[in-house]
């Protein structure tokens, strides 16, 4: 009950807004007064007959983008959490290494995916190392943060129970660093998908970003926004997702206090 | 002194279950803790009090082998080197330092997990223990769900299942309201009365420290050192309002509050 009263006003927002949306479009007195065309703003219900036309293609696009969000995140995380532990061991590494990290959020997506494509080629190669790129930084950043604020008297205290360094790392600091580790997954997997675009612009023959730069250049836009329908569906899906599984792992935060 | 079996050997080798010898500490320019001589026979309870900042905390890191000390030896038994303490002796902090992840049980048997024995062979060590301090049930509870008084029993189960000769105890109980307090020390006093245990108390609470200690050395202000020791006659009473509120242990106490009066006024 609590969240159905909760979820009705952003619902109501965005009734109001598509409805708006629509009659603007649709109603020819105000599209002739504001000058929008059907090719520029479809109406909602436009973008809604294109999904339902063009579901094949926008299903195997999808998956195509899919798989490379969820690979090129999945690369990210094993390497983003590996380095951050090596960062955290070392503090000589952790100087070494961390402004290249920082440097490495500078460069631009948009230029340096041609590069990529230069380099690797049309396949799944750049793209994956394009989202893995734009995913490490957040994953490892965070990940590193929670390593090192590890309450010092809980390590104290593995150490007097004669604790070894790899064991207050499994049984204390990983543990302690799992929430700041999926609150920079969260971040990384909603941008995953933003650099997924990105490289199939740069060189693509699939995918929705794909799909999206074709169909807005045949000026089939209700094709276009319903590509970009499904994939903010998918950032969104990718977001809860590992929300949920955060909640599952890291179970112990709200438990009633007796 | 009494003494007990598992301290046995340390007291055949040097006489003394802890030992401080000429001990001084500082910190850079700071000077935390000087010419500290301390001896605890095995099975006894010291008891240390002093003002904040007396450097309490650090003398017992020193003892717990978390650090070497800058000045004189330290020794629990016949360990003398931080590495070798750590082996003898236990430290529990005046936070309970649970794990939150972990159920309370899981929390107690860390010591036998960490020194490779199988989760359920630990458990089921941790698990009489449980049933003795008044946390049975509570087995699986995580800390959150667990009053302040069960967190600290939960502590002291993790504490004495590493299984060290010598405990040394951080102000454990400063971190609970009054009436919680007066319990865990009732509490504990039962259960070093049951079975010997070689402990230092440190503490800034001269009740607490007269009741449940053998010897109360009373410490001075920065730099700490100890200004002097008060033998208590009959500590760990069964009735510790009836003990507390007796005209000796009002005489004590005057004694250890004036020396802790001298000592802070330095």
């Amino acid at each position: 009950m609590k969240a159905v009263r909760q979820a009705l006003p952003p619902l109501a927002v965005i009734f109001v807004l598509l409805a708006a949306w629509e009659a603007s479009a649709k109603w020819d007195v105000l599209a002739d007064a504001f000058t929008i065309r059907d090719f520029l703003i479809p109406a909602p219900s436009d973008v809604a007959g294109a999904l339902w036309e063009f579901r094949g293609v926008l299903w195997d696009d999808a998956l195509v983008t899919f798989s490379e969000v969820v690979l090129g995140f999945g690369i990210a995380l094993v390497f983003g959490v590996a380095f951050a532990v090596a960062l955290h061991l070392s503090p000589t590494l952790r100087r070494a290494f961390y402004p290249l990290i920082v440097a490495s959020q500078t460069v631009p997506p948009v230029a340096i995916a041609p590069v990529l494509v230069v380099w690797f080629g049309f396949g799944i190669a750049p793209k994956l190392f394009l989202i893995a790129l734009i995913c490490f930084f957040p994953i490892t950043v965070n990940t590193l943060d929670g390593l090192r604020s590890v309450d010092p008297d809980l390590i104290k205290m593995l150490r007097t129970l004669g604790a070894s360094r790899g064991q207050t790392l499994r049984r204390a600091e990983f543990p302690w660093a799992l929430p700041f580790a999926f609150s920079g997954a969260r971040i990384a997997v909603a941008v995953a998908v933003i650099g997924a675009v990105f490289a199939e612009w740069a060189g693509s023959s699939e995918g929705l970003g794909h799909l999206i730069q074709v169909s807005s250049g045949q000026l089939s836009t209700d094709l276009t926004f319903a590509a970009i329908t499904v994939l903010s569906a998918m950032a969104i899906a990718l977001f809860g997702a590992l929300a949920l599984v955060e909640r599952l792992v890291v179970n112990w935060r709200e438990e009633p206090a007796r | 002194m009494p003494t007990t079996v598992t301290t046995q050997e340390a007291t055949e080798a040097t006489g003394a279950a802890v030992r401080a010898s000429g001990l001084g500490h500082s910190y850079g320019e700071l000077r935390a803790l000087e010419d500290i001589d301390l001896v605890l026979q095995a099975g006894g309870v010291l008891a240390l009090v002093g003002p904040s900042g007396c450097g309490k905390s650090t003398l017992l890191e020193i003892l717990a082998g978390l650090r070497e000390p800058s000045e004189g030896t330290a020794a629990a038994g016949v360990a003398r080197s931080a590495a070798d303490r750590l082996e003898r002796c236990a430290l529990m902090a005046q936070r309970d330092l649970l794990l939150p992840w972990l159920s309370a049980i899981d929390n107690a048997s860390l010591a036998p997990r960490l020194a490779g024995r199988p989760r359920s062979a630990a458990r089921a060590q941790a698990r009489p223990l449980f049933e003795r301090f008044g946390l049975g049930g509570f087995e699986e509870t995580r800390p959150a769900g667990l009053s302040g008084g069960m967190r600290q029993r939960v502590a002291f189960v993790r504490t004495l299942m590493a299984g060290k000769p010598v405990l040394l105890l951080d102000e454990p109980f400063a971190g609970l309201d009054a009436i919680t307090r007066a319990e865990m020390q009732s509490w504990l006093a039962g259960v070093l009365n049951e079975d010997a245990h070689t402990v230092v108390l440190v503490t800034h609470d001269v009740e607490e420290a007269l009741y449940l200690a053998d010897r109360v050395a009373v410490m001075t202000a920065r730099p700490g050192t100890v200004a002097t020791q008060i033998e208590v006659p009959d500590p760990r009473g069964a009735d510790r309002a009836g003990a507390v509120t007796a005209p000796e242990f009002a005489e004590l106490r005057e004694r250890a509050l004036r020396a802790l009066a001298k000592g802070a006024g330095r």
